[in-house]
């Protein structure tokens, strides 16, 4: 017998709306379905409405994890429209804004995992040592998210020369804390079995599903923009992609622990490195034409394409967010498991709900509607309105006949 | 809109007090605010400590904490919501998107502020604004029984 578990979009689990449709005969998925833009907020077309400048601070707010890689996304991207070349030390600032911002979002996602599969001290651990990120930034840029860091041409604001031993020294403080999570992972027998061969992503379906980010490289791809198309100061300094072969809910966890320390690298090297300099440069006019800007944000290759008709807003504006091509591979990663597993497995690819809330839903095309009392109410008295409408005018002898 | 009338006496209101129990609604926030609310019950701020609860469901709770504007798909599901919710129920809007709309204000998906929906007791206004502010904000709406 098939039965259809709703998840959602109001639910426990998940702190954004989402609703996913997970259909089970006993205790085996055979099919999923997702329902997704309860969080819409047309963005795209707000940005139209909006200056360069604005727009900024308007794809900050895409995503409250991702808080920097939308904007470095787009200043790319309208860098890339106007050729405007960057100044080396903005260009190290970017890099080690957008690697505190990978730490602190895959030990967000480690702590929240670790609460799916019922390992709450994990999650309490992995926040609190996250929270070190959170008061780094406030101390480099006086929010703990949505950072306001990024600029066309350059960086709003500078990393002081006093605020380097503070990242080195948390930098210190995290190497520790994140090695003994990888050897508490690793070693662990039952995490292994319960995370092992579990949601099984194979290369050939990974590519399938165009997946990107930590998922890909947990399937065997090697894919990463940092060093695929460098951006910001990836190609000045020495680290690797982490790469796994299994596909598996462990071989994510694992890429994400492991890039945090490739993140930890990048960033003490950055400051090392960090030349002195303007953060800035003046930007010109920006001429008609097309830009495309990418950025490896903490869940994938982050996409934007800006069209300017040579005004002083965006004529176009098109994002296109990470987590919304890897949601699509939990079909072929859902049918066969259990329903046990159904909350990890979801949780595995790191999915950002507010990124992919693409559109207003008008018509599906279904066919399908949710008729709730209220619909069924109006049903009712339009149909009683109708025939009184009919019978108007009419005497009572006639009705009766 | 006004705000509620939640008066309460006697061992009602001491338990209101003692043990507030939270839901949490994003209506179309960005998930900074929702990050910030979870972040306000892990180690470092310790709600629970309070004997705030983050609980799963509408019918438990005594506060409902509403984030991000109201868009056009989650209108319904907010009403529902508050409609589930026991009464006295205590509504906290959080971030600038859910006091006033903030910067998606004129968005063709957007409704409006959650006050323009439902009765508001308490704002707090940030973007995102800081664990420190939310727990403020929900002493402040104890502190209006």
């Amino acid at each position: 017998m098939r039965t259809t578990i709703p998840i959602g979009p109001y639910h426990p689990l998940l702190e954004e709306p989402e609703l996913f449709r997970v259909v089970v005969e006993g205790e085996k998925i055979v099919d999923i379905d997702w329902r997704t833009s309860w969080n819409h907020r047309s963005i795209e077309k707000l940005a139209e409405s909006k200056t360069y400048d604005q727009v900024i601070f308007l794809v900050e707010r895409v995503c409250g994890i991702c808080s920097t890689s939308h904007p470095i996304a787009f200043c790319n991207a309208v860098e890339d429209l106007a050729n405007i070349e960057i100044p080396e030390r903005a260009r190290y600032i970017r890099s080690i804004v957008a690697e505190l911002e990978r730490i602190h979002s895959h030990l967000l996602w480690f702590g929240l995992a670790g609460h799916y599969i019922g390992y709450h001290t994990v999650w309490m651990w992995a926040w609190r040592y996250r929270e070190l990120v959170c008061n780094l930034f406030e101390q480099i840029s006086g929010n703990r998210q949505s950072y306001a860091m990024m600029k066309i041409g350059g960086t709003r604001q500078d990393i002081k020369e006093e605020d380097y031993s503070r990242i080195l020294k948390t930098m210190d403080e995290l190497e520790p804390k994140v090695n003994m999570f990888i050897g508490a992972v690793l070693d662990d027998p039952v995490l292994l079995a319960r995370l092992k061969g579990v949601g099984k992503l194979s290369k050939e379906d990974a590519i399938k599903w165009c997946t990107v980010g930590p998922v890909a490289r947990s399937a065997g791809i090697d894919v990463d923009i940092r060093r695929d198309y460098p951006y910001a100061a990836y190609d000045r300094v020495d680290w690797k992609v982490i790469v796994q072969e299994d596909g598996d809910v462990l071989a994510m966890a694992v890429v994400r622990l492991l890039e945090i320390l490739e993140s930890i690298k990048i960033i003490r090297q950055c400051v090392e490195k960090m030349p002195q300099g303007p953060i800035a440069v003046e930007v010109p006019e920006i001429p008609p034409g097309e830009g495309i800007g990418v950025e490896e944000a903490p869940r994938g290759e982050c996409f934007h394409y800006v069209r300017s008709d040579g005004t002083n807003c965006p004529a176009r504006l098109k994002i296109r967010a990470p987590s919304y091509v890897n949601i699509p591979c939990f079909r072929s990663r859902f049918i066969g498991e259990r329903v046990a597993d159904i909350i990890i497995i979801l949780a595995s690819v790191d999915p950002c709900y507010c990124c992919t809330n693409r559109m207003m839903r008008i018509d599906d095309g279904t066919g399908e509607r949710t008729l709730t009392e209220k619909d069924l109410l109006k049903l009712s008295w339009e149909k009683t309105e109708r025939i009184k409408n009919k019978f108007k005018g009419c005497s009572r002898s006639k009705l009766l006949e | 809109m006004g705000n509620n009338n939640h008066r309460l006496s006697g061992i009602k209101k001491w338990g209101f007090k003692k043990s507030p129990w939270v839901f949490h609604l994003s209506t179309g926030s960005c998930n900074n605010c929702d990050i910030e609310i979870l972040d306000a019950v892990t180690p470092r701020f310790d709600l629970e400590r309070f004997g705030i609860l983050l609980v799963g469901t509408p019918r438990h709770a005594d506060i409902l904490l509403v984030t991000g504007v109201v868009t056009v798909q989650a209108l319904p599901r907010l009403l529902h919501v508050y409609e589930q919710a026991a009464k006295p129920c205590m509504v906290v809007a959080i971030g600038a998107c859910a006091c006033s709309c903030g910067i998606f204000d004129g968005g063709y998906h957007v409704v409006g502020p959650v006050d323009k929906i439902i009765p508001v007791d308490v704002y707090i206004p940030g973007c995102p604004p800081k664990p420190e502010a939310i727990i403020s904000g929900v002493v402040k709406a104890l502190a209006k029984l």
